[in-house]
């Protein structure tokens, strides 16, 4: 578990760095990414992994508000960050190759799996962006 | 701040075609590309204008009777760092913080300036990447440093690659039978257990997870051309990779 979270905590950073986000920003996306991937690790055995998904990334999205909003920098850098460990890359390129090997019944099953989790991640963002524009026009 | 203060209607135009070019090709969202375009707009005098910004093309005019002007986005990458720069430039000429002229300036800085970190450094992000997401997905930490090596390589030759034969889709299929075919000799060679828990972290720095999202987001906002070519692109790359692993495996077991 504790292996689990500094994993995906390194894993976030270095992919921000791939996407070339400024460096003093690193700390705070591996934050996001680890915090997301903590609420998955914790809801995966209970509920489906999409569940578990669109529920780690409302709390990716809420952190990421939040360190933009302190930061005065747009919210993408840190919810690419974050939502890094929770991204159906590894399911797509899974379905892509059990194509490839001929096992359509599998590959199909992936990439639903993939398109469903994609879902999750997009609505959880869009959902945490909804709240916090509801935060904001509250305190105003 | 009028007309005359802050140039022609043309240089208008062509201050925040810039600011959106810089955008799109960095990877922002497409609604804060449109959005950032509109702002801009309206700061320097024109509240109505209209912007419809897809992967490929923006298109942007100032108001119901202008030609609308149209600008053809041909490589797209990831810089955040450029991204929160004109950001942070179109909100300074929001504020009236800077005039048109600055912005201009800045905006060309920004978009002459290199990648924030050298190659070598993103090489070995993408391998250390590489190797947390084999642990990730449940490998042993015997999977992850083989991982660690085959998905620093991998992303290497991709980058070189591209370079080299300009078509991404052949670049991500030759990079990605590199890391089938160098997991397969480590685990030959006794390093590492499960071939695919190797390659599964090692092609994790290529594949286009973020690409897919996006796409999603942007079906559900509306951006539907956006999101259906994004999801193409994202569906070649997976395609590519899976191709790549997919040809050397059926060939080496």
């Amino acid at each position: 578990m504790i292996l689990q979270l500094i994993t995906s905590f390194i894993a976030s950073a270095m992919f921000c760095i791939l996407f070339n986000t400024p460096r003093r920003t690193l700390l705070q996306c591996g934050i996001s990414g680890m915090l997301g991937w903590l609420v998955y690790l914790l809801l995966d055995p209970h509920w489906k992994s999409v569940v578990a998904t669109f529920f780690a990334t409302v709390v990716v999205g809420v952190v990421s508000q939040i360190f933009a909003r302190s930061f005065k920098i747009p919210v993408i850098i840190f919810s690419v960050g974050g939502i890094i460990p929770l991204v159906p890359g590894g399911l797509a390129y899974d379905a892509m190759r059990r194509f490839v090997e001929d096992d359509y019944t599998n590959a199909l099953q992936a990439a639903v799996q993939a398109l469903l989790l994609s879902g999750a991640i997009a609505t959880g963002l869009v959902l945490s962006e909804v709240l916090g524009q509801m935060f904001r026009r509250s305190k105003s | 701040m009028n007309n005359a203060e802050s140039g022609t209607t043309y240089e208008i135009i062509d201050l925040c075609l810039l600011a959106g070019k810089i955008m799109l090709q960095n990877g922002a969202e497409t609604y804060r590309v449109e959005d950032t375009m509109t702002r801009m707009a309206a700061a320097l005098g024109f509240p109505g204008a209209h912007s419809y910004v897809t992967p490929t093309v923006i298109m942007f005019t100032t108001s119901r009777t202008e030609q609308p002007k149209l600008f053809r986005i041909e490589e797209r990458t990831t810089d955040l760092q450029k991204v929160a720069e004109v950001n942070d430039i179109s909100r300074c000429l929001s504020q009236r913080q800077i005039t048109s002229a600055q912005a201009r300036e800045r905006l060309a800085l920004v978009d002459d300036a290199a990648h924030a970190y050298p190659a070598w450094i993103q090489i070995m992000a993408a391998a250390l990447a590489g190797g947390c997401f084999t642990i990730i997905f449940k490998g042993s930490v015997w999977d992850a440093l083989p991982a660690l090596f085959v998905s620093g390589l991998g992303y290497a030759s991709v980058v070189y690659l591209q370079r080299l034969v300009q078509i991404k889709f052949f670049a991500e299929l030759t990079a990605s039978a590199l890391i089938g075919l160098l997991s397969f000799l480590f685990v030959q060679a006794g390093i590492g257990a499960e071939t695919d828990k190797i390659i599964i972290g090692s092609v994790m720095p290529l594949v286009p997870g973020l690409l897919i999202t996006n796409a999603v987001r942007d079906l559900m906002a509306g951006h539907l051309i956006s999101g259906l070519s994004k999801g193409a692109e994202a569906f070649l790359t997976a395609f590519a990779i899976g191709t790549g692993i997919g040809l050397v495996l059926s060939f080496v077991s």
